[in-house]
């Protein structure tokens, strides 16, 4: 929890938004002050349109998320020429699906296999395939992930409850340029009978990042 | 720079802080410090490498303390100051819009150029040159020294080492390059696993 600014209750109330649900008695954070002061200034001098800031908040937590990438992977598993694009140029499968909004430029898909692991990190940064997964979570972004992943991934699968087969090749991607990686997983034993929505319900974001097998 | 930021391979750094059905942003000043970061991305006064070094440039014991939004915060009044955005109130129309602001098209250049040439191919055995670069770069400590094949060829991308520090994008050919686990990390490292790493030509050399 952010620390509570104590005292001006009254008159920070102001800067609160109103429209979620929380303990009236918060008052914001430093940075939460800090912020609101660092966006007046910049829409005072004419940089920023605080309507456009609504609009990209909408869509990050609205539009984009988990749920494009595991569209994309329960559409491989169900059609090879769609997984054979997949593979061969995310961009053009994306546009494929109508994601043309979203399509990231050298967006490259890894095949996990029986014999290959896959697991994404950006040991430098965050860097992370957003238009197709949305944005990170915490636990990508913490430098805990960062830091081990390259040195133990079967260690750091562990910790997320999973274990890689001793015979199994893990191979770890460090996002260091502009290319985003995201993983195609193995399509579970007994879906046979499954359609593509609910394919797409088993695979979560921890799967197209390999820390689930 | 041998900054904290390149954190690859070190231990002791905490918790992940794994949440189950974890919100996009955990309170709304995250939220609107994400969306001011895009609204003033979309004027290029400072472009994403230097946009990068300016966060890994924060002290050391400060990066390692803030959260991840207080570090976009911290370097965006730097910058505030740096770039002097205040100094002067001439009229300005705001460059993102709503309408542009749901497009998340990341608008990065072609990577094919022909008319550069790639002095390595995929199945070259490189190494990882051992240099200290002064500035911003992303190619991390873990591989320097370390021999590796090259995966794949990306084609030709923007050099952030020059073009973090406004000296040109000096784009040249980025590749895929594979490095051994056990190379990087030694026996406690499975002899089958691997670390591929996206490198641009001039961390390299022909090994």
């Amino acid at each position: 929890m952010a620390p509570l600014l104590q005292g001006g209750g009254a008159f920070l109330c102001y800067f609160i938004r109103m429209d979620h649900d929380h303990d009236h008695s918060d008052v914001p954070s430093d940075l939460a002050l800090r912020v609101k002061a660092l966006e007046s200034l910049l829409v005072e001098h004419g940089y920023v349109d605080p309507a456009a800031l609504d609009a990209v908040i909408e869509t990050m937590e609205q539009k984009v998320g988990p749920h494009v990438g595991a569209r994309l992977v329960a559409k491989a598993w169900v059609d090879p020429s769609f997984k054979a694009l997949l593979l061969q140029d995310a961009s053009a499968a994306l546009t494929q699906l109508g994601y043309e909004e979203y399509v990231g430029a050298h967006t490259v898909v890894l095949e996990n296999t029986p014999a290959v692991h896959n697991l994404v990190v950006c040991t430098l940064c965050s860097c992370y395939p957003w238009t197709v997964l949305g944005l990170p979570p915490v636990w990508y972004k913490s430098h805990a992930y960062r830091s081990r992943a390259v040195i133990d991934p079967r260690g750091v699968i562990q910790d997320f409850g999973g274990s890689i087969p001793e015979d199994v090749e893990v191979r770890v991607w460090d996002s260091t340029a502009e290319l985003r990686y995201f993983v195609l997983p193995e399509r579970p034993g007994g879906t046979d009978g499954l359609g593509e929505e609910e394919l797409a319900a088993l695979v979560s974001r921890d799967h197209m990042v390999g820390v689930k097998r | 720079m041998n900054g904290v930021h390149d954190m690859g391979g070190m231990e002791g750094l905490g918790d992940y802080g794994y949440e189950v059905d974890e919100p996009v942003f955990h309170s709304p000043w995250e939220a609107r410090m994400y969306a001011l970061n895009r609204a003033m991305a979309a004027w290029r006064i400072w472009n994403l490498d230097a946009w990068r070094h300016d966060i890994e440039r924060l002290p050391a014991h400060e990066y390692l303390r803030m959260s991840y939004y207080e570090k976009w915060l911290t370097a965006m009044e730097k910058r505030v100051v740096t770039y002097k955005l205040l100094e002067s109130s001439v009229p300005r129309v705001p460059k993102l819009t709503p309408e542009s602001a749901t497009r998340l098209n990341r608008g990065l250049t072609s990577s094919v150029d022909p008319t550069v040439p790639a002095a390595f191919q995929p199945g070259d055995r490189v190494r990882a040159r051992q240099i200290q670069p002064p500035g911003h770069t992303r190619l991390p400590r873990y591989v320097r020294g370390h021999y590796g094949i090259i995966h794949a060829d990306h084609g030709v991308h923007i050099f952030p080492d020059t073009n973090a520090h406004y000296q040109g994008k000096n784009r040249h050919h980025l590749y895929s390059v594979r490095f051994s686990a056990q190379d990087l990390w030694g026996p406690s490292a499975k002899a089958q696993d691997s670390i591929y790493l996206d490198l641009w030509e001039a961390y390299l050399e022909a090994a």
